[in-house]
């Protein structure tokens, strides 16, 4: 059965050159883009929150010749995805930020709701840089959720000493909410990433 | 150069099961650190990664580029234009993006991007001291078509300097980034061309260990998709991951 699959094809680095096409308009190209950091609208419902970290490489140094891509539900725990599309269009659920003008990552979103009893809720993301050849997923759970993310089955299978590198941090101010979420890519904070 | 052409007649599609889809293949994909590619050494993760068991978050994707995707996005030979034609030799590149049983992605989103003729990026930190195109801008994007395939008309891009070892140059190649229809099957790789003196000597290609893998990343020149006194035509299928098979009883 095996020998009748086709290869995956491997992957291979982004590179340093991927902004003006991939995050044009983030990153001042005339091409429009298909995704970005501005996921949500004015009325979108949910809480609205912003996502941002910075990325150290294993020399703690940060990195910015990278994009992050984030896919995550909406406020009442739905995927907007290829059979359940967006109604009003304005918040699809996946957003795409380039690290370069700003030395880190950020996103405007809203707080994602559980997929459904005993999953915490969570962002998924997918971490690509120059000098990484294959992308790296990571799952982003919430630092105000500690009951739900000790019932979610994919955060509790993380060896416990390692747990504290996939929660966000909530910071609130002037009735803004921040979650700050940085990335390790080597050391002992090593971000947990999974064999997705 | 490995040949993608599918016998789908003989896979079992009973077998396979739409809920699931099949690990990455670690013998297709590169490390993450590969000391030839020097800087993998202290950006790519160490620690095992943690095994997941997909759950919607990972078998989801929105239905990218149908309303964004404008004409002339697939032809780079005119998406740049600003005053004149751009240099270089016009080629046109197609291929059929697939399941690893053969099965067509359709409707799902393409993006490309690569150097100009010269060897150089339209990207604002190209530092490369080779001529920019005026006329180039080096990226597009299409959807696949119900037979899973995509095509893009460009200008072949040209080889560049980079800093990773004496005298390094990556060969000739455009980058392409996939979706498929779920995270999981999230791509960014590169295309080569066939006949590359430079993809012996290239760590990024080189990453790949398994040789049927690594080779279908070059293209194949193409009679068919080559158009009279336009373009030389490049073939180059894609294989996403795609619904797991369950294991036949034995
Ligand atoms: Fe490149």
């Amino acid at each position: 059965m095996m020998s009748n699959k086709l290869k995956q094809t491997p992957s291979q680095t982004v590179g340093p050159f991927f902004s003006y096409a991939l995050t044009p308009e983030q990153s001042g190209y005339n091409l429009k883009s298909i995704a970005s950091p501005d996921m949500r609208a004015d009325d979108t419902p949910g809480e609205h929150i912003n996502l941002s970290g910075k990325i150290y490489d294993g020399n703690g140094e940060i990195v910015s010749d990278a994009m992050i891509e984030i896919w995550q539900t909406d406020a009442d725990g739905n995927y907007l995805d290829r059979d359940t599309p967006p109604m009003d269009g304005t918040f699809t659920g996946f957003g795409r930020c380039d690290c370069e003008i700003k030395k880190e990552f950020y996103f405007n979103t809203v707080k994602p709701g559980p997929i459904e009893e005993g999953h915490a809720p969570h962002i998924n993301m997918i971490v690509f840089m120059r000098g990484m050849l294959t992308h790296a997923y990571t799952r982003i759970y919430f630092s105000d959720e500690s009951d739900a993310n000790e019932k979610d089955a994919v955060f509790k299978s993380v060896p416990t000493e390692r747990r504290h590198t996939i929660i966000a941090n909530r910071v609130e101010e002037d009735n803004i909410v921040t979650y700050q979420f940085d990335l390790h890519m080597q050391g002992d904070n090593e971000t947990v990433f999974f064999d997705v | 150069m490995s040949d993608h052409k599918i016998d789908t007649h003989k896979i079992d599609t009973h077998k396979i099961d739409t809920h699931k889809i099949d690990k990455r293949d670690w013998d297709a994909h590169p490390p993450y650190v590969y000391p030839d590619y020097k800087s993998t050494t202290f950006r790519g993760p160490t620690k095992p990664l943690v095994p997941i068991a997909h759950t919607l978050s990972e078998l989801t994707i929105p239905a990218f580029g149908h309303e964004q995707i404008q004409e002339f996005d697939n032809d780079l030979t005119i998406n740049g234009r600003v005053d004149g034609e751009p240099q270089g030799e016009r080629i046109q590149v197609s291929g059929r993006v697939l399941d690893e049983y053969g099965r067509p992605q359709i409707g799902t989103l393409v993006e490309i991007w690569q150097a100009n003729a010269a060897g150089r990026y339209i990207h604002k930190t190209d530092q490369h001291d080779a001529p920019i195109d005026p006329n180039f801008f080096g990226g597009g994007r299409c959807v696949t078509d119900e037979n899973g395939r995509y095509t893009f008309l460009s200008i072949k891009p040209g080889a560049y300097p980079w800093g990773n070892h004496h005298n390094a140059w990556r060969p000739n190649h455009i980058h392409f980034s996939l979706f498929g229809m779920s995270f999981a099957s999230r791509l960014v790789t590169q295309m080569y061309f066939p006949g590359d003196p430079l993809l012996a000597l290239d760590p990024i290609f080189n990453a790949t260990a398994d040789k049927i893998a690594r080779e279908s990343l070059v293209s194949k020149f193409s009679q068919k998709y080559s158009i009279p006194n336009i373009a030389l035509g490049y073939e180059f299928d894609i294989v996403l991951r795609g619904p797991a098979a369950t294991p036949m009883e034995a």
